[in-house]
């Protein structure tokens, strides 16, 4: 069987060696050919055993600071040394900002067809079939690359990672690569990581709790936060609420912050601008709370409260603690 | 500083969409406007000038006449001048053949710095600058919040999912910036009037040295096998709260397993 590539995303929360889209790449990889991980930086035993658990038959490893120095360019070399090697029959990538764009350059570099943000992939007769939604969620499009190496983007929560019975031991490859003076154009100066909220990531949550304009003022906004902790959910926001300053960026659900499809997604105060929708219509049971009947979030709600969310999330804070006992 | 801001025509995002006969976005049936994300893409090659670099802003597109609409805005927002990629080959091109004819474009216009929305509001891929950037052989820095440059190096600042990050960017690049980056301006009438008086040059491919065979629908290195509207969400309940609304959401919640 032929390979399929997978560029393995190093260190999850929990002290996991793998961040968990990675893992989620590898269960996808199976059904198209035998995964093979591209792991940037230094590896040990334990995480090509870890690798091994959720279906890698080979492991190329490639380690050098500039991995972690230099954007997305060396990381490109890597792969399309990967790609030289092995010649899989596609190039699997996690959908986020870096994971695009190394897959961008690479495709550019292989003059292969690429698809990004896959819901889904499937293997086909001619190749993986690709599975996306599109125009703000509102449609699914199926589609396939004839051209080249497939090179498709994934993103996060596509499938659950599934472990393999019967791991085999992955042949580990050391990739040397010269790194070219033009993968050294742009250094990162500077990084500073973000305090850990102690809440679920965003990206992989089970049940998110949004608070939009209608929260009112950045004081206000605790009430999502305790709803978030009472059902152990993560914390969303729209963009009227980044905007506001009221919380940071990296909190923004939609077009231009993260695309989620949680088990649960709770909104209060959010009108269901088609932006936001775009972001989180994929979720399987969607709740709103809002004072306007009108809002057009409704229209989406499996459940939906007109009321004020200063009234109803409270009471609903207690009924959760008075069931929890 | 010579800069190239690539903007795109795209359709109003508020109306229903909809794909033609040949399983692309039908642009005809929807009025267009220059995309949201790019007003940002103007707004910060306008900033990086009025900071006290000297600038020359070139506003770039590709696609079908009405494009010039949206570059007409974009010097209305301050560019210099624009370029239009205009060939009845192209319509249906994927992002290979897109950044292909964008790169060449940039080249021909001559650049010390390329800028871009950080997607597209309606393909939504966000690949173009990355490719654009592979094929010009210069670095790239992805959803800048916040740029400034001394001439040689360009400074960005972003927000990753951990981390804030600060990059410095040797130029020539390229760079795409986020909605985070600051409020377009909006045109004056007389920024408007005085945009219909600016110089907008239009290339074809031939111009461009591009083979018509490697662009458009036919060269697509992707083929769309079928397209599904999603299926309507199954209507929900909507209560009106009476005091008792989260008693019911409660047991809603427990019902489905989620307490
Ligand atoms: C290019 C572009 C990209 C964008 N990207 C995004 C994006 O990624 N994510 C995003 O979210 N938006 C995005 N937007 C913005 C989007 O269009 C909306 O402006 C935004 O989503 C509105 O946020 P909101 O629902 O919090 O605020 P509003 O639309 O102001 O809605 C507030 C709601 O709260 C309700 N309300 C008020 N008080 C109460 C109360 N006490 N109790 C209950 N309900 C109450 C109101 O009835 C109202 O429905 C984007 C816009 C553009 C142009």
């Amino acid at each position: 069987m032929t390979a399929v590539l997978v560029l393995v995303e190093r260190g999850g929360p929990g002290g996991s060696p793998v961040r968990k889209p990675s893992l989620e790449l590898l269960t996808i990889a199976r059904r198209i050919g035998e995964p093979a991980a591209v792991v940037c930086g230094p590896i040990d035993e334990a995480t090509v055993d870890f690798l091994a658990g959720y279906g890698a038959t080979a492991v190329y490893s490639a380690d050098s600071p500039d991995l972690d120095e230099y954007l997305v360019v060396p990381k490109v070399e890597v792969l399309a040394e990967a790609v030289r090697q092995a010649a899989p029959a596609a190039v699997l990538v996690t959908s986020n900002p870096e994971g695009k764009d190394v897959a961008a350059r690479l495709a550019v570099r292989l003059n292969s067809g690429i698809i990004t943000d896959a819901t889904d992939v499937a293997a086909g007769p001619d190749g993986p079939v690709v599975t996306q939604s599109v125009f703000a969620g509102g449609w699914t499009v199926r589609s396939r690359i004839r051209r080249g190496t497939p090179v498709i983007t994934v993103r996060p929560n596509a499938a659950r990672p599934e472990r393999v019975a019967d791991p085999v031991q992955p042949a580990v490859q050391p990739l040397a690569i010269e790194l070219s003076d033009r993968a050294r154009g742009a250094r990162v100066v500077n990084r500073t990581p973000r305090a850990s909220t102690g809440r679920p990531d965003l990206a992989d949550a089970a049940i998110i709790v949004t608070g939009g304009r209608g929260v009112g003022a950045p004081e206000a906004f605790e009430v999502i936060e305790r709803l978030a902790d009472a059902l152990g959910a993560a914390v969303g926001a729209t963009r009227a609420v980044t905007d506001l300053s009221w919380r940071p960026h990296e909190m923004q659900i939609g077009q231009t912050g993260k695309t989620v499809a949680p088990q649960l997604y709770v909104a209060a105060g959010v009108s269901g601008a088609i932006q936001h929708l775009a972001g989180m219509q994929g979720s399987r049971t969607i709740v709103a709370v809002n004072k306007d009947p009108k809002a057009p979030i409704f229209e989406y709600a499996d459940f939906g409260v007109v009321g004020d969310l200063h009234k109803v999330l409270p009471a609903l804070i207690n009924e959760i603690e008075k069931r929890k006992g | 500083m010579k800069i190239v801001v690539l903007v795109k025509h795209v359709p109003e995002p508020t109306a229903a969409w909809r794909f033609a006969d040949d399983l692309t976005l039908d642009r005809s049936a929807v009025e267009g406007r220059l995309s949201q994300l790019d007003e940002y893409a103007v707004e910060q090659a306008v900033r990086l000038g009025e900071a006290g670099v000297p600038v020359e802003i070139t506003c770039l597109t590709m696609g079908p006449a009405p494009a010039a609409d949206a570059l007409r805005k974009a010097l209305a927002m301050g560019g210099d001048r624009g370029v239009h990629v205009l060939d009845d080959a192209l319509p249906g091109s994927d992002v290979l053949a897109t950044s292909l004819v964008l790169a060449k474009a940039v080249q021909r216009i001559g650049f010390d710095l390329v800028v871009c929305g950080m997607a597209s509001t309606d393909a939504e891929m966000s690949v173009v600058p990355a490719m654009v950037a592979d094929r010009l052989g210069v670095p790239q820095a992805s959803n800048a919040a916040e740029l400034g440059t001394d001439g040689t190096t360009l400074t960005v600042r972003r927000e990753t999912d951990s981390a804030t990050e600060e990059i410095a960017v040797t130029l020539p690049a390229v760079v795409s910036v986020t909605d985070q980056s600051g409020e377009p301006r909006y045109p004056a009438f007389k920024a408007i009037m005085a945009a219909r008086k600016k110089p907008v040059q239009t290339w074809s491919l031939a111009d461009l040295g591009i083979d018509a065979a490697d662009v458009g629908l036919a060269a697509s290195a992707t083929v769309v096998e079928d397209t599904q509207p999603r299926p309507p969400r199954a209507a929900g309940t909507v209560i009106v709260d009476d005091g008792d609304a989260a008693g019911r959401l409660a047991e809603y919640l427990a019902t489905a397993s989620f307490l």
